[in-house]
């Protein structure tokens, strides 16, 4: 079977997936993201967005995925699903790639799409982008993109435009540089895809109505899996949805003089504007915050209506995780700090008087 | 001097450690409390630093002089304090009882302090006597199987904590000058030892020094150190390594500066532009940066010519410590004088890097010692 | 038991990073580091070893031979044998290749019953994560990845292995590999000792006549040809124009601030 799918002509893949992660019957936010990115890829190409969709019990969830594009959700139930191991996701999704015969297949870039993601690529002899941040298939938009977000000349005479090829792009080198990777011979071209970058479309009732939904038998048992999973602990405590936050309220080494007032008045601050707390490398690093809080590169990508950066100098590593926020706000004692480079307004100034101000003054408003 | 991978290796391990390890929270500590940071030691142990010169087979890491120069330049590039810690049981310590020591001696003293397990300081110094150790006035006299030790050694770092010092004293009443002297292993808990309050100090905050007062103390034969009588001579030759730690610390302080004054001279403006663009600083960087690798030459040399048994070893270790020291100290005037009002503020790093440099070139044998030496040797 | 630890030298990305004109970056002017992750993997290895001394762990890289400056250090750090894979062919391998490649020198080293591989989660300079779970695949091994804890008795690891939203607590025996991440602990230093005596160790090389035998090596599955997934296009992003600098005392440029988003309902 495996031979006979490795001789399939690259034209003979059509389609765009998206794998559709469920935690305790839960479906992901990047789930819905990379559907709606996954539609426009679908429309550009001129073929079927399908989700698929692995778990137990999980059927009802189908519709939903509709809602955000999906044009057919692939249900795969089994109780041997009911917790992510690497050995029967792969299992299923090879097994689902192998008869069906996707052109592209997304995996959002989460801790599990990051362990099935390469499993499942090598299996199946394809090439895989890790931690994607733009795709396109379609020239002149990839072009549009590089237009507004880079030096490179864009003269469409000198590009061979891969045609059909998925150009998928990341940062690479800690955020330095950014890389277009394809996958031109072999199929389906995968990527997963940085959570929080992908703009989410807005849930269509109609389209939900509409969704064909499969379900699919799984040949699976319990010999296949070779991990056992003892016990699923939930950590809520540590979770800050950083990205789903309209405002974030970060902080930097520059509360260093007394972190804990530091910390104490950016999270009223944050409270006062409807928002969390995010923090830079440096501050998870000194254990002033935890590492739920990181905006960055080892961190997480944010985009929110409004950051404000205090005490943040700017490495590079840190703008990569927040340069993309509608309105930066940077607050910094040192007139040179790299910060306020990327920031729409910058105040230079101690924070610990900076920020009392801007707590009076967030006062009467959110 | 071109080093071979695995010095440079080493140097890249300090550097790691101390960068990693000296945080500026411990280093705040050490000058607020001034008290030992017991942590720290245990680290310095956990990572085979107390003995990194000291032979394997007592406990050490085996590395050479210049492996032990590179340590302490790279810890006192951080914090001259703390290279301390790990300076003491490399030379001064396990020194003598290496240089002289029985092999019951050995076993029982040198592979404790090399695993960091005992601290063992070097007691010399007198009221009365410091670089004039013929002067010393502590006695011993014998009395069966045990010698009663009588006396007062000052300036001593680290007696405060110290499990054994090496002292001298006056075994031979009929001799003068420096013969007649003997070397001990006390162990600071004997009835009649005591140390004196800590010494207020400058700079070296952080690592207690002050005064060990013996009374009547019965001291074991067994712990008799070196020839009877001949101890001086045995000292001077532990003066030699604890003469190129110095050196070393001297050379990190100032590359310490230098860094920081660098560093200080890019961010800070004046007139519109960076006052490293000023040729007044950039001058004085200059001339910081050459010294600083004039001497850097001068102690690694000494230090291959010191294990290579040189018969200079002596001479260019006081000449060593006699250059890097000064030289440190006119690095570390002109690392304040760079950063203007603020060097001389303690949240500048310079700050603590000009109250430490100062004493470079007082202990072990001050600046005017060293000449001695060195003229000594010359118009021998 | 054997422990296996994959490393990458990587360049230091924390520090000034140079790009070349062309997009790409310029490596041979940075400084070159342990990938951090892998330190963490070599840590746990020697943590293992700690418990259990029988244990051998063995490094090993693909890479050109200035690798050879990290496998001595992992050396002093006390890692009891090097292997480096290198040759001309194995260049411009992606994780595809990369992970068929060190799969073969795995296989090379010797998989025994109780072989535990371990890898970083991820390299600084790609930040994929792939290699890991590919060389799993290739050698028909578990895996298990995100690991901030093992717990091992005899043949039987138990992990943790992190979520974003949590934990999961995982049974898996040897062989296997284990994707280590940095909570899992501190790495230790190089000794003074262990410099001294790193080249008493074995230090092997795998060039590419060492691995041609293996199934996994072919043309069409190594280096740049046998890479599926190729660089289209590398650039770096221009910088965002400068905004706007806020003037007067800290009070009226709060005011200006909180005028102006308000004007613009950002808030």
């Amino acid at each position: 079977m495996m031979s006979a799918f490795h001789n399939t002509k690259i034209e003979d893949f059509h389609g765009v997936w998206v794998f559709c992660e469920q935690r305790d019957g839960q479906l992901m936010e990047t789930d819905f993201e990379l559907l709606s990115e996954g539609r426009k890829l679908a429309e550009d190409l001129g073929c079927e967005l399908w989700g698929v969709l692995l778990g137990n019990q999980v059927g009802q969830l189908a519709g939903q995925l509709g809602g955000y594009g999906a044009h057919r959700v692939l249900v795969c139930q089994s109780p041997l699903l009911a917790e992510y191991t690497t050995d029967a996701y792969t299992k299923v999704i090879c097994d689902l790639v192998t008869e069906y015969k996707p052109e592209i297949f997304l995996i959002g870039a989460t801790n599990i799409g990051r362990d099935l993601g390469p499993r499942c690529a090598a299996r199946l002899h394809t090439g895989l982008t890790a931690d994607c941040t733009s795709l396109f298939v379609d020239t002149e938009k990839y072009l549009k993109f590089l237009a507004e977000n880079s030096n490179v000349d864009v003269n469409p005479d000198k590009y061979d435009m891969e045609a059909r090829n998925l150009k998928m792009t990341r940062p690479a080198f800690g955020g330095h540089l950014m890389a277009t990777i394809v996958c031109p011979r072999f199929r389906p071209q995968m990527s997963t895809v940085r959570p929080g970058v992908m703009k989410k479309a807005e849930f269509s009732q109609e389209l939900a109505d509409r969704v064909h939904v499969e379900q699919v038998s799984v040949r699976l048992a319990e010999e296949d899996i070779r991990t056992r999973v003892l016990e699923v602990v939930k950590e809520t405590k540590a979770m800050v949805d950083l990205t789903g936050a309209e405002v974030i309220v970060a902080v930097g080494h520059g509360i260093s003089r007394d972190p804990e007032r530091g910390v104490a008045l950016a999270a009223e601050l944050a409270e006062k504007l409807g928002g969390v707390v995010g923090a830079s490398r440096a501050v998870v690093d000194a254990g002033w915050l935890g590492a739920g809080h990181q905006v960055g590169q080892t961190g997480k990508t944010v985009r929110p209506r409004i950051y404000v950066a205090l005490g943040i100098s700017g490495a590079i590593q840190h703008k990569a995780g927040m340069q993309d926020s509608q309105c930066i706000i940077a607050v910094n004692s040192t007139a040179e700090a790299p910060i306020f480079e990327c920031a729409d307004y910058g105040i230079c100034g101690d924070l610990f008087e900076v920020l009392p101000l801007m707590i009076e003054a967030a006062g009467g408003r959110a | 001097m071109i080093l071979s991978e695995k010095h440079e290796m080493m140097r890249r391990l300090f550097r790691q450690f101390a960068e990693t390890e000296f945080t500026d929270d411990i280093l705040e500590e050490l000058e607020a409390t001034g008290e030992f940071n017991w942590e720290m030691h245990r680290k310095m142990a956990a990572n085979g630093f107390l003995g990194t010169k000291i032979p394997v087979e007592y406990g050490g890491q085996g590395g050479d002089s210049l492996a032990y120069v590179l340590m302490v330049e790279e810890f006192a590039r951080v914090s001259p304090v703390l290279s301390l810690y790990a300076n003491t049981s490399n030379s001064l310590g396990a020194g003598p009882l290496l240089f002289c020591g029985t092999d019951a001696q050995k076993e029982k003293y040198v592979t404790p302090i090399a695993r960091g397990e005992k601290i063992l300081v070097f007691a010399l110094t007198e009221p009365g006597a410091g670089s004039d150790a013929g002067s010393t006035l502590t006695t011993a006299v014998e009395d069966g199987d045990f010698y009663i030790l009588n006396g007062r050694k000052t300036f001593i770092s680290g007696a405060p904590f110290a499990d054994y010092a090496v002292v001298y004293a006056r075994t031979d009443a009929a001799q003068k000058g420096s013969k007649g002297l003997s070397m001990f292993i006390l162990d600071m808990k004997l009835p009649g030892v005591s140390v004196g309050k800590h010494e207020n100090k400058m700079g070296i905050i952080g690592y207690p020094t002050s005064d060990i007062i013996m009374e009547d103390v019965r001291v074991h034969k067994s712990d008799l150190l070196g020839p009877l009588h001949r101890g001086f001579s045995t000292a001077m030759k532990t003066l030699d390594g604890g003469r190129l730690g110095v050196a070393a610390q001297s050379l990190g302080i100032a590359q310490g500066c230098l860094e920081e004054s660098i560093r200080y001279a890019r961010e800070r403006k004046q007139f519109g532009r960076p006052i490293a663009n000023f040729q007044a600083i950039s001058f004085m960087l200059a001339d910081m940066v050459t010294e600083i690798e004039a001497a850097r030459e001068l102690v690694y040399n000494t230090a291959v010519m010191k294990d290579a048994g040189s018969p200079d070893g002596a001479k260019r270790c006081a000449m060593s410590k006699l250059f890097a020291s000064e030289m440190c100290n006119r690095v570390a005037y002109k690392a304040v004088q760079i950063h203007g009002g603020y060097g001389y503020i303690k949240e500048y790093k310079v700050e603590r890097f000009y109250r430490d440099a100062r004493i470079t070139t007082l202990y072990e044998g001050t600046s005017q010692v060293q000449q001695m030496v060195i003229s000594g040797s010359l118009l021998r | 038991m054997k422990i296996i630890v994959c490393v990458k030298q990587v360049p230091d990305t924390s520090g000034k990073v140079a790009v070349k004109a062309d997009g790409t970056m310029d490596r041979a002017s940075m400084a070159t580091i342990i990938n951090p992750d892998d330190l963490n993997a070599v840590e746990a290895a020697l943590a293992m070893k700690d418990e259990n001394p029988d244990s051998r762990v063995i490094v090993v890289t693909m890479g050109p031979t200035q690798a050879n400056a990290m496998l001595h250090e992992l050396l002093a750090m006390g890692a009891d044998e090097s292997v480096l894979v290198s040759a001309r062919e194995f260049g411009g391998s992606d994780t595809f290749a990369t992970s068929q490649i060190l799969a073969a020198a795995i296989k090379r080293i010797g998989l025994t019953e109780d072989t535990v591989v371990l890898c970083g989660r991820q390299a600084i300079d790609g930040d994929t994560a792939q290699v890991g779970p590919q060389i799993a695949e290739k050698l028909d091994m578990p895996q298990v990845s995100y690991v901030s804890e093992i717990k091992k008795e005899g043949n039987t690891l138990t992990v943790k292995r992190m979520l974003e939203d949590g934990y999961q607590r995982v049974e898996v025996h040897t062989p296997c590999l284990l994707t280590c991440i940095k909570e899992l602990n501190t790495p230790r230093y190089m000794a003074v000792k262990g410099i001294l005596e790193y080249d008493k160790k074995p230090r092997l090389v795998y060039d590419y006549d060492a691995l041609k035998d293996d199934e996994l090596i072919e043309v069409d599955t190594i280096g740049l040809k046998g890479s599926p997934t190729n660089v289209f296009r590398s650039f770096t992003a221009p910088a965002k124009g400068a905004g706007q600098m806020l003037s007067g005392t800290p009070r009226e440029m709060v005011a200006q601030l909180f005028g102006t988003l308000e004007e613009k309902h950002l808030i």
